[in-house]
C-alpha cells in the first residue's frame, strides 16, 4: 500500500484497503472557520446530538474575516466563540493564532499517519507533514462533530516524482505551479497526490506544505509527503508524542496509477495567469504586464521562509509608486519571527503595508480588494474570475521573489533579472 | 425528495469554480435565500432570474472546484437548481451538494449533448438521464444506495436524524 492507504486503512479498522473502496474512517482532528464554521454550528444543532464526539479532537480558528469588518462577520465570530466555549474546544481567536493552515500544525494538531478533516478546501496542507488531509463542507463538518466518523472512497494516487535542485529565486511554489501547469486543474480528479524524490527529501516544511496546499488545485483529494527527520524536527516540541514514521512509508511495491516525474534544475520562476491556476507559463514569458498591487502572504506563502525570501529582493528598495504591496504574516507565531528578524522593518521602508495574520485578500472577502482593470500579482493558490474582488480584475500567481520583484518595478518580474541584497 | 426531475437546462462549460457560483464577499451572508441572489452572477448576472421556476444545471469537468464553501451548492439550490449534472466534479463539492440534498450526477458526454433550453429528464434511482428535446438518452452508473439514502432523505442531517435514533 501507499502512504495514503495505509492512513486509511488504519482509521479504518481494516489491514488492506484499495483505491475506489469506501471505508468508514475514524476522524483524528476536524477544523473549522469562521466562514465555515457557523453553517456547522447551525447542522450540528440540527442533529440533536448534545456534545462533539471529542472536545480534544475539534479546533476552531478565526481567519479570514478577521478582524470583523461588518457586523455579520462579528455575528460569525460570535457564533464560533459561544460554540467553542459551549463544547470546550480549542479556539484560536483574533490575534492568538493566524491561517487555520499553518496555526494548525504550529499548534501541534498535525500529527502524521492521522486523519484529519478541515471545512476549508487547503486543508490537504497538512499532508506535508504524513497526515492523511481533505477539506469539506460545513454539513460534513457537523456530521463529525457529532460521530467522529467519515466516509472516504480510497483514492487512486498519482506519483509526483522530483529531482533536481533549484537555481536562485526559484522555489517550491514555481514547482507546485509547473506541476499544475502540466497537469491540468482536474489533472488529479479525485486523487492523492504523494509528492516523492530528491527534491522533496531535501525541502523544508515550508516548501513541502506550499506543495500540498495546492494540491486540491489540480483536485486532488489529498497531497502527502511521507514523514521523515525534517518533518519531526519542525514538530518536536509541537507534538505531545509523534508516531513511529516507520510504518508510514509507501511500499515499493505500492499501486499508483501513474507517475509523473518533474526536474528542477532548469526550472524558471513561474506564474499563473488569469483565470485559471493552470495557466501556467515562465515568468520570463508574460511580456510586460502592468500591476496595481503585490501580495505576499496566504495559507501558501505567508511562512518565515515566503517573508525572509521577499525581503530579500525588497531590501533598500521602493514599492513602485501606483503599487500597493500587502504583506501578510501567515500566523503570529511567524509575525513574531519576522519582527525579531528585522523583516517588518524591511517591509516598511519599502513602502509595503503589513497586515494582522489572516487570509487577507486571498478569498476578497475582506481587505485588499480590486478595482474592475486592475492587476494583482500575489502568492496566493487562486486566479479564478472575481476572486479578489472585481470580475473585471486580474490575479497572478507566483513565488514571494517574483512578487517582490514586481512590486519594486510595477510590472510582472522575473525576479532573476533585478539585483537582490543578500 | 422526487428521484424524478424534469425541467429545462442552462448549461456552463468547464472548470466552473465556487469562486464563480459565489464569491467570497458573500460568505458573510447566513440566509441561503440571500445568497442565491448572487448564484453564479459572476458569468451571467441574471441567472437567478432564469433559474427561479427550477432547472437543470448541466456542465463540463471538474464542475465546483476551488473553494469548500457549501454556500456555493445552497445558492444554487436556493436559486432554483433541481439537479446538476456534469463531465466530472470536484470532490468537495460533490459531496456537499448531496450532503444538502441537491442531487449531482457524473455524465459523460452531456455537456456535449445538451443545449441551455434543452427540456431534459433525471431518474437518480435508475441512474437515466434524457434529452427529450434532442431525443438523446444516458445510463450513468448509479450512485451507491447510502447516498441516494441521503439524498432521499433530504440531506446528511436529515439522513444522520435518521440514523442516530434508530440507535
Amino acid at each position: 500500500m501507499n502512504i495514503t492507504e495505509k492512513i486509511l486503512a488504519k482509521a479504518s479498522g481494516k489491514d488492506v484497503v484499495h483505491p475506489g473502496e469506501i471505508v468508514d474512517a475514524n476522524v483524528d482532528m476536524i477544523m473549522v472557520h469562521d466562514l465555515t464554521g457557523p453553517l456547522a454550528v447551525e447542522a450540528f444543532k440540527k442533529i440533536g446530538v448534545q456534545k462533539v464526539w471529542d472536545n480534544k479532537k475539534a479546533v476552531v480558528v478565526l481567519d479570514h474575516q478577521v478582524p470583523a469588518e461588518s457586523v455579520k462577520a462579528a455575528e460569525l465570530h460570535k457564533t464560533m466563540r459561544q460554540f467553542a466555549k459551549d463544547q470546550k474546544l480549542q479556539i484560536y481567536d483574533i490575534g492568538r493564532g493566524g491561517i487555520c493552515h499553518q496555526v494548525m500544525p504550529e499548534k501541534g494538531h498535525v500529527v502524521p499517519g492521522t486523519v484529519i478533516v478541515g471545512a476549508d478546501s487547503h486543508t490537504c496542507t497538512y499532508g506535508a507533514f504524513g497526515a492523511f488531509a481533505t477539506g469539506i463542507g460545513s454539513t460534513e463538518a457537523a456530521a463529525v462533530f457529532a460521530t467522529g466518523k467519515i466516509w472516504l472512497k480510497v483514492p487512486e494516487a498519482v506519483k509526483i516524482k522530483v529531482t533536481g535542485q533549484f537555481q536562485k529565486f526559484v522555489t517550491p511554489k514555481d514547482l507546485i505551479l509547473s506541476i499544475i501547469g502540466r497537469m491540468s486543474v482536474d489533472g488529479a480528479i479525485y486523487e492523492s497526490a504523494e509528492f516523492t524524490g530528491p527534491t522533496i527529501e531535501g525541502m523544508s516544511i515550508a516548501g513541502r506544505m506550499t506543495l500540498c496546499n495546492m494540491a486540491v488545485e489540480m483536485g486532488a483529494k489529498n497531497g502527502i509527503i511521507e514523514p521523515d527527520e525534517t518533518t519531526r524536527n519542525f514538530l518536536e516540541g509541537r507534538v505531545k508524542t509523534l508516531p513511529n514514521f516507520d510504518s508510514l512509508k509507501s511500499d515499493k511495491d505500492a499501486h499508483y496509477a501513474r507517475t509523473v516525474k518533474f526536474n528542477v534544475s532548469t526550472m524558471e520562476p513561474q506564474i499563473a495567469c488569469p483565470s485559471s491556476v493552470d495557466n501556467v507559463k515562465p515568468v520570463s514569458k508574460v511580456g510586460t504586464v502592468p500591476i496595481e498591487q503585490a501580495f505576499i502572504g496566504s495559507c501558501t506563502n505567508g511562512r518565515i521562509e515566503d517573508l525572509r525570501l521577499a525581503a530579500q529582493v525588497l531590501k533598500g528598495k521602493l514599492v513602485k509608486d501606483g503599487v500597493r504591496a500587502l504583506v501578510i504574516p501567515a500566523s503570529q507565531e511567524v509575525y513574531k519571527q519576522a519582527l525579531n528578524e528585522g523583516l517588518i522593518e524591511i517591509f516598511s521602508d519599502a513602502g509595503a503595508i503589513v497586515c494582522g495574520s489572516a487570509c487577507g485578500p486571498c478569498l476578497g472577502g475582506h481587505i485588499g480588494l480590486l478595482a474592475a482593470g486592475e492587476a494583482c500579482v500575489s502568492t496566493s493558490n487562486r486566479n479564478f474570475i472575481g476572486r479578489m474582488g472585481s470580475t473585471q480584475a486580474s490575479v497572478y500567481l507566483a513565488s514571494p521573489a517574483t512578487v517582490a520583484a514586481s512590486a519594486v518595478t510595477g510590472q510582472i518580474t522575473d525576479p532573476r533579472t533585478i539585483e537582490a541584497k543578500t | 425528495m422526487n428521484m424524478k426531475i424534469k425541467g429545462p437546462a442552462i448549461k456552463f462549460g468547464n472548470n466552473i469554480d465556487t469562486d464563480v457560483i459565489l464569491p467570497g464577499k458573500y460568505l458573510i451572508l447566513v440566509d441561503p435565500y440571500e445568497l442565491a441572489k448572487h448564484a453564479l452572477e459572476s458569468l451571467d448576472t441574471s441567472f437567478p432570474e432564469k433559474a427561479k421556476n427550477g432547472i437543470i444545471l448541466v456542465g463540463g469537468k471538474n464542475f465546483g472546484c476551488g473553494s469548500s464553501r457549501e454556500q456555493a451548492p445552497l445558492a444554487l439550490k436556493y436559486a432554483g437548481v433541481k439537479c446538476v449534472l456534469a463531465e466530472s466534479f470536484a470532490r468537495i463539492f460533490f459531496r456537499n451538494a448531496i450532503n444538502i440534498g441537491l442531487p449531482v450526477i457524473e455524465c459523460k458526454g452531456i455537456s456535449a449533448a445538451v443545449e441551455t433550453g434543452d427540456e431534459l429528464a433525471v431518474d437518480f434511482e435508475a441512474g437515466k438521464i434524457e434529452n427529450i428535446s434532442k431525443g438523446k438518452k444516458f445510463q450513468v452508473d448509479k450512485l451507491p444506495p447510502f447516498i441516494i439514502e441521503i439524498l432521499v432523505d433530504g440531506g446528511l442531517i436529515e439522513n444522520l436524524r435518521g440514523r442516530l435514533s434508530k440507535k
